[in-house]
């Protein structure tokens, strides 16, 4: 598409523009991957670029005028600050107060919006008015009825009535709302079990285990898998959870370039033959750690190829599928499922309930789980999931796999990805900069500049849409963007009226910046089920 | 010739090098000849100067081939006794006062529902009045739009309820602490930590990077003797000293020890040497001081003195998630800082009001509270009249740690002592766990122990008139304690416990 021969997962600015990436092997002639994986990254225009960093260093620039007439006393501060105790190294390093004092404080009216109603498809959002421009906030009491775009809700099982609702009200009354202990010290109930069990079905893995929150199942349970004398090849741009957990574990720890294959080959070659640095000695086990989908750029991981070189080095691979399982592949099942890879292939399964499932919590799956039940921290020292929050999970899971005896879940799954197709396609000719691969529910818009992350978010919310932005320190510094996270609740008149106000909004404020041609690809070959 | 060329010597030197060249003995020419040959092979032989040896690709394929990893985690046998025992225990049903384990109902004083929240009908309705409004999940990490009306007013609760300006709600009981150590103290900074904290508080000290010192389980001296020696070193360095922060991390219930931390002391040597109190009151909350506010109050000490306190809700709160609590530039820090806030989905709001009533209920009737700390005392009474036990701890706390007298070298052998008593005791309808370590991660393991809950509904009466009695093989005589109320399957023989 941009006249090169080998497409590289060109990152912003690095390397060439759009590309339909990967078309039938060009890399790896052993695992061709289809024609149909299409992600884009176009690259930042430069005049875009120059302007962004100009717009920061202005920003900096104030930043340290206003600094300077604070500590004159000239101007006032108006939050709480840090008091100077006598003999006290202060709490804060001062560049860190720095840029939430006067970059993120500015816009801080974005963020933390507080909502007052299940978090589908629309949502009540509680207004809130800053006096004194994002110090401190005040709740008026009015109520706004918004569009979301922002919550995880893929499979729109965020719902306070039907048939999970009601499963959820009966187990409460059964269970209670807490068990108040680990599962070695009695805090295993049989719904749990019903629920390792479950899980490991829908999954098509000898066994499972499950915990109460997402980021925990990462950061509790790779300490207990790799340790010292290992080695962890992380992506560049894994969620803090998975980077916690490779540091909690004593392990060493390469990143490779994003979903960059030849650079994992690379490095899993130097590691097999060179060993540990120092010593030489062989590395006991090398883990591959990758994401299924990546939340802030919608990118899909080249699973087909990490598991080809996965078996050429005899590494493990650690998948976590926190935003895949549920939203992707035919049936729901997460991106194994979307590549058709056998689950055995991959020797750890990670995932979370929160998303998809409209809960809370995270599993692991695999043949190890015997070994975590009796290692991992998460067994031992903290307590169990919550009884009405494993129930969300069995009964979402149950309409999932069709269990319910509808094809419910199935319809869901297949609206979400019409509407992702969709939105993503009107997207992409309206203008935009869109990263991502064409199927991931996850679809950041670029914006670039500091001011318009925060007039983007404004302007989106007056006009009745709830989106997500993010700037630095979660992307790049001029890689600010605006995340819409699809849901199979979302019907056609919604996805149209965001796409009118996300057009409307784009064209006040120049966000289309694309110069590339669209990739080709459509809702259409999509079907939708009755 | 010569002349010109300074680097060579002169013609008559020259001849007089030949001279005595031809002049000296053999055995010192072939020396000299080896000398240089040695010195070839140390130029263009040897291993120090030869370029770094390069791989053929061949061999790189033979090494890969050769290469055999290790297992990804050791084979667990499917009749592990641990494993088998989580078969077994499975509970059906509320784990409440009574706990259904297997179709038979024993009294729990195993789970840490100390004021039996989790059980609770009041509790439940508040919980499924919040689901009919919100779902379950809340979809989202706080910032996009996972926050619900619910989870500020538990924030705004807590606060109020603890004296402080501000609370910071997390999902994850375990994730609360383990989070918000390093928020703050980063590497170069030191940590000085009791030796007996719980396992979070360990994973947010190695999270933290920061430089650990260990002091003994609540021995203020030896706290003392590290900060002089830190003094001393930040005197040598003042540089350094100026940007090291220097946290001090305790627990105000002990959960491996059930002892109480000396608070007042801390707090005296905290200002002595200009430190912050990070404490962690996971056990606390809701037990200790007349309103269930925790250690400080049990002290009666101003909140103010502590920088942080961190709680989880699991516990006496009987729903899920945790918070810290403190000054508003301390806490709002953690809102962009603290990884398990900011990157972890929020509470479930169900539980977050789960949470809210809870803390009503503890708040509208202190007689709980009193009630539990009487059951505590007496416990600690009827369980220090058994010979051949000990019982650890305070005798106010809810968590009692219950540990041979004599302890053997064998810890393998005391496990299963301890673990025969709480399978007699489990059998005769009394539910008890051992204390559960991952033995080789804890910085300091703890002795094996069976560890007693207590909940406020129990009713404990110790029989005083009959005085133990003791033998003399390893173990002795459990002594009665009758557990008393109406119901008879409450009574429990430790005798029988012991010998069946």
């Amino acid at each position: 598409m941009a006249g090169k021969t080998k497409p590289k997962n060109g990152m912003n600015g690095k390397t060439n523009g759009i590309n339909h990436c990967y078309q039938n092997g060009q890399n790896l002639q052993n695992t061709p991957l289809k024609d149909t994986f299409i992600e884009t990254f176009e690259e930042t225009p430069l005049s875009t670029a120059i302007l962004t960093y100009l717009g920061y260093a202005v920003l900096v620039v104030i930043g340290h005028i206003r600094d300077f007439l604070r500590s004159l006393g000239i101007e006032k501060i108006k939050s709480c600050t840090e008091p100077k105790l006598q003999g006290y190294v202060s709490l804060y390093q001062s560049w860190e107060s720095f840029y939430t004092r006067n970059l993120y404080r500015r816009i801080r009216d974005c963020w933390n919006r507080p909502i007052c109603s299940v978090a589908g498809a629309e949502m009540d959002m509680l207004e809130r008015v800053s006096p004194d421009n994002g110090w401190n906030f005040e709740l008026t009491g009015k109520k706004q009825h918004v569009l979301n775009f922002g919550s995880y809700n893929y499979l729109g099982f965020a719902e306070n009535k039907g048939p999970c609702a009601d499963a959820v009200e009966k187990s409460t009354m059964k269970y209670g709302v807490g068990c108040c202990g680990s599962r070695q010290e009695l805090g295993y109930l049989e719904i749990h079990k019903q629920l390792d069990e479950l899980v490991a079905k829908f999954l098509g893995v000898e066994a499972a285990a499950t915990f109460p929150m997402g980021f925990a199942t990462n950061s509790m349970n790779m300490p207990s898998i790799v340790g010292k004398g290992c080695l962890i090849l992380s992506d560049e741009l894994n969620h803090s959870s998975l980077v916690l957990g490779s540091r909690l574990s004593g392990a060493s720890i390469k990143t490779f370039r994003h979903n960059d294959m030849e650079d994992l080959e690379n490095k899993l070659k130097n590691a097999v033959v060179f060993g540990q640095p120092r010593t030489h000695r062989p590395w006991k086990k090398i883990l591959i750690v990758v994401e299924g989908v990546y939340s802030m750029e919608g990118s899909i991981v080249r699973l087909p190829e990490v598991v080809a070189l996965k078996k050429k080095y005899k590494a493990y691979v650690y998948l976590d599928e926190a935003h895949s399982v549920g939203a992707m592949g035919p049936h729901g099942r997460g991106i194994v499922d979307y590549f058709g890879i056998d689950p055995k292939d991959i020797d750890i399964m990670m995932g979370t309930f929160t998303k998809s499932f409209g809960a809370a919590g995270g599993y692991i799956g695999r043949a190890l789980i015997n070994h975590l039940k009796l290692q991992s921290h998460g067994s031992i020292y903290s307590c169990t999931m919550a009884p009405p929050v494993t129930q969300q999970i069995i009964s979402s899971m149950s309409i999932i796999m069709g269990a319910d005896g509808t094809n419910e879940g199935q319809k869901r799954v297949q609206q979400l990805k019409w509407n992702t197709r969709y939105f993503r396609r009107r997207l992409h000719d309206m203008g935009f900069i869109i990263y991502g691969n064409k199927d991931s529910p996850v679809i950041p818009l670029l914006i670039f500049m500091p001011s318009k992350i925060a007039a983007l978010g404004r302007e989106c919310l007056k006009r009745g849409l709830g989106i997500v932005v993010v700037g630095f320190p979660a992307t790049p510094i001029i890689e600010s963007r605006a995340r819409f996270c699809l849901s199979a609740a979302h019907n056609k008149e919604m996805l149209d009226k965001a796409l009118g106000i996300i057009n409307e909004v784009g064209d006040m404020l120049s966000l289309k910046y694309s110069r590339t041609i669209p990739p080709s690809f459509s809702e259409k070959d999509v079907e939708l089920l009755l | 010739m010569a002349t010109n060329n300074s680097f060579l010597p002169k013609s008559s030197d020259m001849y007089e090098l030949i001279e005595s060249f031809l002049q000296a003995p053999t055995y010192h020419l072939i020396f000299e000849a080896l000398l240089i040959i040695w010195i070839f092979k140390l130029i263009f032989f040897s291993t120090e100067y030869r370029p770094e040896s390069v791989l053929t690709e061949k061999e790189k394929a033979e090494l890969i081939e050769e290469w055999q990893p290790d297992p990804l985690v050791p084979d667990v046998d499917e009749n592990h006794p641990l494993l088998q025992a989580m078969e077994k225990n499975i509970i059906s049903g509320k784990p409440d006062k009574y706990v259904m384990i297997n179709n038979k109902s024993s009294l729990n004083m195993a789970t840490l529902n100390f004021l039996g929240m989790a059980g609770n009908a009041e509790v439940e309705a508040a919980a499924i009045k919040t689901l009919k409004k919100y779902g379950v999940g809340s979809c989202g990490p706080r910032g996009f739009y996972g926050t619900m009306d619910v989870h500020l007013e538990l924030e705004e609760k807590f606060a109020k309820f603890m004296y402080c300006e501000e609370a910071a709600l997390y999902s994850y009981g375990f994730a609360t602490i383990a989070s918000a150590i390093p928020a703050y103290s980063k590497r170069g900074d030191v940590i000085f930590v009791d030796e007996g904290v719980c396992f979070s508080i360990q994973k947010g000290l190695v999270a933290s990077r920061s430089r650990i010192k260990w002091f003994k389980h609540n021995d203020m001296e030896d706290l003392e003797r590290l900060l002089l020696i830190q003094q001393d070193e930040d005197k040598k360095n003042p540089k350094k000293a100026k940007v090291t922060r220097r946290f001090v991390v305790v627990e105000g219930l002990y959960f491996n020890h059930g002892d109480i931390c000396p608070l007042p002391k801390i707090v005296e040597l905290k200002w002595k040497y200009k430190l912050r109190l990070f404490m962690e009151e996971s056990f606390s909350l809701g037990v200790l001081g007349a309103n269930g506010r925790g250690v400080t109050e049990h002290y009666n000490i101003s909140v103010d003195e502590v920088d942080l306190i961190a709680a989880s809700l699991e516990n006496s709160i009987g729903s899920t998630g945790g918070f810290c609590c403190g000054r508003k530039y301390v806490i709002d820090h953690q809102r962009l800082s603290g990884l398990g806030y900011c990157f972890s989905a929020s509470l479930p709001p169900m539980l977050a009001t789960a949470a809210i009533e809870a803390l009503n209920i503890m708040q509208n009737d202190s007689s709980i509270l009193q009630r539990l700390r009487e059951n505590c005392r007496k416990m600690y009474d009827g369980l220090s009249m058994i010979s051949g036990v000990e019982v650890m701890g305070d005798p106010l706390a809810p968590i009692k740690h219950v540990r041979l007298a004599e302890i053997s070298d064998n810890r393998e052998l005391d496990m299963q002592t301890l673990q025969r008593i709480a399978d007699h005791a489990m059998e005769n309808g009394i539910a008890i766990v051992l204390a559960r370590y991952l033995e080789k991660e804890e910085h300091k393991l703890p002795p094996p122990s069976i560890r007693i809950s207590i909940c406020f509904m129990i009713g404990i009466k110790v029989k005083q008139s009959e005085r133990p009695r003791t033998t003399n093989i390893v173990y002795r005589h459990l002594y009665d304690i009758t557990i008393d109320r109406n119901d008879k399957s409450e009574r429990v023989n430790w005798n029988k416990c012991l010998f069946p």
